[in-house]
């Protein structure tokens, strides 16, 4: 078992003891790495029904297979697993840099945190050496300025921290977890969960060789990755970055502009890719051991945000610009400062203010709640106030934010939950699914929420290899497909951008894998560790009360008010009847009952059979 | 005897590295058959996003890391500069790492004596160079560094003035 460590590292917060277990292989083989071990991780580690916030929650951090070694984007990466605090189900998110090698190369290929510390510390993992160290001189710093103390106070250029800012300490739900300045671990709200253990940050220094089965082969196998990432499967990423998607969307009116009360932004040109490299983008650079380098720096040359430095990727841009109807980069990009600056997820910060420009607009809520801020659609001074309230938790509008759409209307009341776009507690990313409709139904069963990358289910529509206006039986399917593909992508912890440079697709990640890992598998063995992991998240969602169909939904907007645009979609909406039948047709593919629930006849398939009382306990109604 | 500027060495381009450090894994998959930046003989510092160099040794004239060694471990190799360590006679006292301007000769961490970049001598050219996807790292004398530095000098410039003209 090569280019694992075969080491599980425990660390309790509470009573600072460390131990360390042994990695089953057969664990390995059946759940890869990455989100795959990690959700199985979770769900030894976890009693049901725990709070996400309680100290027994484990926040599981884990590298993959690959992390370490000179593969492509899967060498750089690392993901963090827990139960969500935004969704109450499984979290997962990946971020890659440089800190998950590090993590490897100090003999690890998950770290397990349990427990709550009294006082804020950080986890110092020198290779075989584990401290907790001191962290109140950190309170409310960024996880950048945490980055920077704690190389200064450990005298190592090269140690790797991955950090949480204000926003974690202060548990706000949709808070991030951030590696070399702006490498998050972004959605479902893992920061908070670290905040809740007082946990700052997580320093590493690896010094340990990562070993690979057939050198040679594995050589020969970069070299062709390295090829075809100079090729079109990466152009994107290299040249415009994916804000080109702004005038992509734009053009199909899928671009949900000011909380999805339109699909078309008449400030699309402003805040275009296009606009952004011309006027903004400094330099374009890349993740540890990757050929294909994706990271647009921008930086604002004058004006009142003169001088904001931040990466820039299309849904933050997207979130933060057209759907708060803010169409001036200078601002978003100071907005995503901000966002990396407190540690929160630029996806959730900006739908969120958008909900509550929506709700400003709509009377629900008044200058009262806002502390006499213009809370308009469109005011950019007043995206950057929400969002420095919502990363401190400063005020009634702050802390009301802090908890997400989902649990802000709650709390608002008013009929405020029409307003707020999420799935299952996690808000959507940035494409109008009413027009989008494979989309539509892959966020719905889609195990973290609302979320472009459990399916990419958004790309047969946007690519126009189905009717996106409809939802058919077929859809069902792909989506199926697609997520036990990006199961497996996330287990070997891929980079996404990636993904197309695998002209071979499963082949070629299971030619990858046995070359380092010295396992053989086949692309079905991995299709079916893909398909595993999924229904063991749906597992962990049904035994945590959130995973059965009644969770399956959409937005309020998105069943009930059509897209109002002039053009191609005007008109869409997604109707009850057919997101019925689309729920239906997934449900009967996956192999489990009309409720959503896997079946005892697939569970013992996938050799799951041992969590079969889940479901009988659980499942039905 | 051969000529100084004859000599080559590694060396990166500012304003091509991306700190993607695919030369620190290269160097250790060609020389110790493992992947670990931490016994690479080249190494790249990043400081925040905009700030990213590899830095490998650069074949001093003179170099001050063999003048600094207290037991004659050190040797600048003739024909083609690189610095050559008499593991025996080395015994990790650091003087050359402390001598060196650049941080390019390193204590190996296991073998516990100096280390640094032969250019692959055995190979045709150092593997960091055949690798960096950026094209960012050369193999280059100090001569044509300087004739690209002269050559983007005189570009600038005269953008600079063609640019001025069409005002």
């Amino acid at each position: 078992m090569l280019a694992y460590t075969g080491r599980i590292l425990h660390i309790n917060l509470s009573t600072g003891k460390v131990e360390t277990e042994p990695l089953k292989e057969e664990w390995a083989k059946e759940y890869i790495g990455g989100i795959g071990l990690g959700i199985r991780l979770l769900m030894k580690y976890s009693k049901p029904d725990t709070d996400p916030f309680s100290p027994d929650n484990p926040l599981i951090f884990v590298t993959g297979p690959l992390t370490g070694t000179m593969g492509p984007t899967a060498g750089n990466g690392y993901a963090v697993v827990s139960k969500s605090p935004s969704t109450g189900g499984v979290a997962e998110s990946k971020a890659h840099g440089f800190f998950g090698p590090e993590l490897k190369r100090a003999g690890y290929d998950a770290v397990i945190f349990t427990g709550k510390s009294e006082k804020l510390v950080y986890a110092w993992i020198d290779d075989d050496s584990v401290h907790l160290l001191d962290a109140q001189q950190l309170q409310g710093k960024s996880p950048y300025e945490t980055d920077e103390a704690i190389r200064e106070e450990l005298g190592d250029h090269y140690i790797r921290v991955s950090a949480i800012g204000e926003a974690g300490e202060k548990l706000v739900r949709f808070a991030a977890i951030i590696n070399d300045e702006f490498r998050a671990i972004g959605r479902t709200g893992m920061g908070a969960v670290m905040g809740s253990k007082n946990l700052k940050a997580v320093a590493v220094r690896g010094t340990k060789d990562v070993n690979v089965a057939d050198l040679e082969g594995f050589k020969e196998f970069i070299k062709m990755i390295h090829e075809h990432m100079k090729g079109p499967a990466t152009r994107k990423y290299r040249t415009l970055g994916t804000p080109e998607n702004v005038l992509v969307l734009n053009a199909l009116a899928a671009l949900p502009t000011r909380n999805f009360t339109q699909a078309t932004f008449e400030g699309a040109e402003k805040v275009s890719g296009e606009y952004l490299n011309e006027r903004y983008v400094k330099k374009i650079i890349g993740c540890a051991t990757c050929a294909m380098r994706c990271d647009h720096i921008a930086v604002v040359p004058e004006g009142p945000y003169k001088g904001s430095m931040s990466r820039m990727e299309f849904e933050c841009l997207w979130a933060l610009g057209p759907n708060c109807g803010v169409d001036r980069l200078d601002a978003i990009i100071e907005a995503m400062r901000l966002c990396n600056y407190y540690g929160i997820d630029g996806i959730s910060a900006g739908v969120t203010v958008g909900f509550g420009m929506d709700l400003y607009k709509n009377g629900i809520l008044s200058k009262e709640n806002t502390g006499e801020m213009d809370l308009n659609f469109g005011n950019h001074e007043a995206l950057i106030e929400t969002i420095k309230k919502i990363g401190t938790r400063d005020g009634w509008l702050g802390n009301v934010l802090a908890e997400g759409t989902k649990r802000a209307a709650e709390k608002i009341g008013k009929g405020a939950e029409k307003y707020a776009n999420h799935i299952k507690g996690l808000e959507l990313p940035g494409y109008d699914i009413r027009g989008l409709k494979t989309a539509a139904l892959g966020f719905a069963v889609s195990f973290r929420g609302a979320c472009h990358l459990r399916s990419g289910a958004y790309s047969p529509d946007v690519k126009g290899k189905v009717n996106r206006f409809i939802i058919e039986k077929g859809r069902g399917k792909i989506i199926m497909e697609n997520e036990d593909q990006y199961n497996v992508i996330d287990s070997l912890i891929l980079c996404k951008f990636s993904r197309g440079t695998y002209y071979d697709g499963l082949d070629d990640m299971a030619n990858y894998y046995t070359l380092a890992t010295g396992i053989k598998v086949t692309a079905e063995d991995l299709r079916k560790a893909g398909e595993r992991i999924n229904n063991l998240a749906r597992l962990f969602n049904i035994r945590e009360g959130v995973g059965t169909r009644e969770f399956d939904t959409l937005p309020h907007k998105i069943m009930t008010v059509p897209i109002p645009d002039e053009g191609p979609a005007k008109g869409a909406v997604v109707n009850k009847e057919e997101f019925e039948l689309g729920l239906d047709d997934y449900y009967a593919v996956r192999g489990w009952t009309r409720n959503g629930v896997p079946t005892v006849e697939k569970l013992n398939e996938l050799g799951l059979g041992e969590f079969a009382e889940i479901t009988k306990k659980k499942g039905e109604k | 005897m051969a000529k100084l500027h004859d000599r080559k060495f590694v060396s990166a381009d500012p304003e091509k590295c991306v700190g993607c450090c695919i030369c620190e894994y290269v160097c250790s998959m060609v020389k110790e058959k493992t992947f670990n930046p931490t016994k690479s003989r080249i190494r790249v510092i990043r400081i925040g996003p905009l700030i990213n160099l590899a830095v490998a040794c650069r074949l001093c004239e003179d170099p001050p890391c063999v003048a600094a060694c207290p037991r004659d471990a050190l040797a600048q190799e003739e024909e083609s500069g690189i610095i050559i360590v008499d593991e025996d006679k080395c015994n990790g006292c650091g003087w050359c790492i402390e001598a060196c301007d650049y941080g390019a000769i390193m204590l190996h961490p296991e073998t516990k004596v100096v280390y640094v970049c032969d250019t692959c001598k055995e190979l045709d050219k150092p593997q960091c160079v055949e690798w960096c996807p950026e094209e960012a790292i050369d193999f280059v004398t100090a001569d044509v560094l300087a004739q690209k530095s002269r050559r983007t000098a005189v570009k600038k410039l005269f953008q600079t003035s063609v640019e001025k003209t069409a005002e």
